[in-house]
């Protein structure tokens, strides 16, 4: 091993049926160091991370852990618990209504009874060395959740932790809490445990991050210390883009609509819903597509959830045509002619165990209304209509939409809003998850409703997408807009450096 | 994908069908008189048909009139409402209270019955909004939070009545859980094919039925397409209110009066268990209203069966308790998977087999 590692991970492969999750991953944390681990969706970090706390059995490699003659084998969470690797996630997964010290020791006492004074006297301690501003008798749901998520970290820290990882712990905290976490964060470092941190928030990497590993695709992109990575370097790693890598932009369709008068069809100023993220302008016009962008969980599906009213929004004026409109819940967003495909297809998309046409038909039946039901013979023409349209692959109408493939139920959600007749279309991911040709076709779909008048927000995870089809891209970072960039400025370079931010700023 | 035909296996009203099938087959071997109707004049000398068949139609009545709420309340809140009973037991307290006056035992009607009957049905919905209010906004679990009424309302049932035992003497209150002169088939029959006549046009010439499968099948895609979860999921408490309203009126006409502790007892379970024989999903989701309204008349076959073999009502629920067993293990996902596996397991046997 080398010298102050506590983990070392060798040519780690992971294989799910038809997927290669990790190929020959090597990860190496060192002692008395925070670890940031960085990725895209299906980079391949959360399957890591099931493989070192043994809820996934790894398909090949080694496992080295300081401490432990020749590899270690990890077959479930107990056993990576014994070695001294813990774990703490997003959703705190202490008990709510027992005190903080029953929390410390819950499932750890050997013995059938307890010294209660002792016990409370422990935490006490182990609370005061961490400095978390607690004490053992208090009852946890009275803690707030960033003195839970501290409490947790502690449990897990107490148990002769070596290797603490922490998988998004501040993806619920305010600033003022991740400052304290941080501080926690430090103090373990100092005394020696190696953290590997996941999380989606570049300022907060850059802010605790002694080192950086990256992966894309299931692949090392490599191990890098963080003064020899600036954010840029950072993005375009994860994005697997080289800085100067300008062969995709989009030639044609950026200058025609420039050139086109704009007529502003939809204007938010300073919306904001209570999702976390931070007030934002946006506008569209007739027959453009624009965009958000950023990495994940950088705001760009709350910012069109907000404009929908799929969230509960909390500030904010909208305008259409012009005129100021009140959108308070999704049923406003669609009487003004707004359509929303969601992020994900599977929880708020489709409704499973219904029919291929009942699930076109439904949100222009809920706009038609309660006493006016399409009757069965309209339904299967509109079905078959948007069907043949769009291609779908569905052995008839009555097919329930669950037995049909991603790419196919998205082609009937785009169906469903498109039968709506919307002015205004926003596409959230309609193209995660789906073959390429299904892929073409929506983004071809899209650039031909533009020319047709109707505005449409279009957003993906890959960038290239993005690029031929959008006129115009909002960027977002951690939950804010921090940019947007139309005609020369749209490529690629441009988008990651606006997307890493921190040092132009 | 392939549709694997829609044979009769595939229907949803097999299963009733298939469970009516066997309890009349038995019936024939063991004792045709069964199928005995007949004709007879009662003590005030109005013909009446007379035989087991028209028991089954007769007190099936007020479960299948149950049947159509609790269908729409398990497809929108994928929960069941237990508090049906003791629902029946206020709305008929309601009738009787208005009916009746301060007086327990009044000579005359103090109001018409449509009168009664109509604040019954607002009484019955409020009950039913404030569970579909518990259910859909506080979002406890439909049988938790019914359980309240369930405790409560037999009490609530004789406060109104201040715990009296009121009885209406005007014949014309017995004919909607007896008989009109001169026509020989008991009215609870025909006030029960109104209400499946009134559910079938609404669920033609409304979009209550996709709404209610949307909400229940993926409440949050529903938001999105525009649907409030929620006033759906109240919705349908409160047509089963209305339900309960109809039933209450047959139950208290039946006796002329009631008693608060055994009127409708039970019910619940044997409307929750008509859904359920109706092979209708007890999570929710989609719904065979037909299937279920089967199933009610199913169980009434049951019971008149089990009671004509003079099996005591109180081992009733026993028996019944059987076929609630193998209906809910046949439709637990564990053993629906199981079923699918073994046949599935089966049929590449049998691919592997062809292909060599």
């Amino acid at each position: 091993m080398t010298e102050n590692a506590v983990l070392e991970m060798h040519h780690i492969d992971k294989v799910f049926p038809g997927v290669k999750a990790l190929q020959n991953v090597d990860f190496t944390l060192r002692e008395g160091e925070i670890h940031a681990l960085m990725g895209e969706n299906g980079a391949g970090k959360s399957t890591l991370i099931k493989v070192l706390t043994g809820v996934y059995a790894k398909d090949g490699g080694e496992i080295y852990l300081k401490g432990h003659e020749g590899p270690i084998s990890i077959r479930s969470p107990q056993d990576a618990q014994k070695a001294g690797i813990s774990t703490v996630y997003q959703e705190i997964t202490l008990c709510p209504n027992l005190t903080v010290a029953e929390n410390m020791f819950i499932g750890r006492s050997q013995k059938a009874t307890l010294n209660w004074g002792q016990m409370n006297r422990e935490t006490n301690k182990i609370l005061e060395s961490l400095d978390i501003p607690a004490r053992a008798n208090m009852q946890l749901s009275g803690c707030s959740i960033a003195v839970q998520q501290m409490i947790a970290i502690a449990r897990a820290v107490d148990m002769e932790c070596k290797v603490l990882i922490l998988d998004e712990p501040t993806s619920s905290l305010d600033d003022n809490e991740v400052e304290k976490l941080f501080g926690l964060m430090r103090n373990l470092k100092a005394k020696g445990v190696g953290i590997i941190f996941v999380t989606h928030f570049l300022d907060q990497v850059y802010e605790v991050s002694d080192r950086i590993t990256v992966l894309r695709d299931g692949k090392l992109v490599g191990e890098y210390e963080i003064e020899n990575l600036p954010r840029i370097k950072l993005v375009s790693k994860m994005l697997g883009k080289e800085m100067n890598d300008l062969s995709a932009i989009k030639e044609a369709a950026g200058e025609e609509t420039a050139a086109k008068d704009q007529v502003p069809l939809f204007e938010a100023e300073g919306l904001q819903s209570n999702t976390g993220i931070r007030p934002f302008d946006f506008h569209i016009n007739k027959g453009e597509v624009n965009g958000f962008t950023g990495l994940l969980g950088s705001g760009r599906s709350e910012c069109v959830r907000a404009i929908f009213g799929a969230d509960r929004v909390v500030a904010g004026t909208v305008k259409k045509n012009g005129k100021p409109i009140k959108i308070r819940k999704p049923i406003d967003a669609m009487k003004q002619g707004i359509g929303y495909l969601p992020e994900d297809r599977k929880a708020d998309g489709i409704i499973g165990d219904l029919s291929v046409r009942e699930n076109i038909i439904l949100a222009s039946q809920v706009l038609k209304g309660f006493f006016k039901p399409y009757k069965k013979a309209e339904q299967y023409k509109l079905a078959k209509e948007y069907i043949d349209m769009l291609f779908v692959k569905t052995a008839d109408e009555d097919t329930p939409i669950g037995s049909l493939s991603g790419g196919n139920q998205q082609k009937v959600i785009v169906a469903r809003w498109l039968l709506t007749h919307p002015e205004y279309l926003i596409l959230d991911e309609p193209t995660r998850g789906i073959d390429i040709g299904t892929k073409t076709d929506i983004q071809k779909l899209v650039l031909k409703l533009a020319s047709e008048g109707m505005g449409v927000t279009f957003i993906s995870s890959e960038t290239d997408e993005m690029l031929r089809t959008c006129s115009r891209l909002i960027v977002m970072r951690d939950l804010k807009k921090v940019g947007e960039l139309s005609g020369k400025d749209l490529n690629q370079s441009k988008i990651m450096s606006t997307i890493a931010g921190g040092e132009s700023e | 994908m392939k549709k694997s035909g829609t044979g009769l296996f595939r229907n949803q009203l097999f299963i009733p069908l298939a469970a009516l099938l066997l309890l009349m087959i038995f019936n024939l071997i063991a004792d045709p008189s069964f199928f005995k109707i007949s004709l007879g004049y009662n003590s005030a000398g109005n013909p009446v048909l007379s035989g087991y068949l028209i028991t089954i139609l007769d007190y099936g009545s007020e479960l299948a009139i149950l049947a159509i709420g609790m269908t729409l309340v398990t497809a929108a809140s994928g929960g069941q409402d237990i508090s049906v009973g003791a629902a029946i037991a206020i709305a008929g307290s309601v009738i009787l209270r208005v009916l009746c006056g301060t007086n327990p035992r009044p000579d005359k009607m103090q109001a018409p019955i449509i009168v009664a009957f109509l604040v019954a049905c607002l009484v019955a919905a409020l009950f039913g909004a404030f569970n579909g209010i518990l259910v859909a906004v506080f979002r406890i679990q439909p049988m938790v939070a019914t359980l309240i009424l369930y405790t409560a309302g037999r009490s609530i049932a004789a406060w109104i009545n201040n715990n009296q035992l009121p009885i209406v003497k005007d014949p014309s209150f017995k004919y909607f859980g007896g008989l009109i002169p001169g026509i020989p088939i008991p009215v609870p029959f025909f006030i029960a094919a109104l209400c499946v006549l009134i559910i079938f046009l609404v669920l033609r010439f409304t979009t209550l039925g996709l709404y209610v499968q949307a909400v229940g099948i993926n409440e949050r895609a529903a938001r999105l397409n525009g649907l409030n979860p929620v006033f759906i999921k109240i919705l349908s408490f409160v047509i089963l209110g209305l339900c309960v309203a109809v039933a209450a009126l047959i139950k208290t006409s039946r006796l002329s009066t009631i008693n608060y502790s055994v009127i409708a007892k039970d019910i619940e379970m044997d409307a929750i268990l008509a859904v359920a024989l109706g092979g209708n999903a007890l999570s929710g989701g989609k719904f065979n209203m037909w299937a279920s309204i089967l199933g009610a008349y199913v169980i009434q076959a049951l019971t008149t069966t089990l009671f004509k073999f003079n099996v005591q009502s109180d081992a009733l629920p026993a028996y019944k308790a059987v076929v609630v067993i193998i209906l809910v293990v046949l439709s637990a996902p564990t053993v629906r998977n199981k079923i699918y596996e073994v046949t599935k397991k089966f049929r590449t046997r049998k691919q592997e087999g062809e292909a060599v």
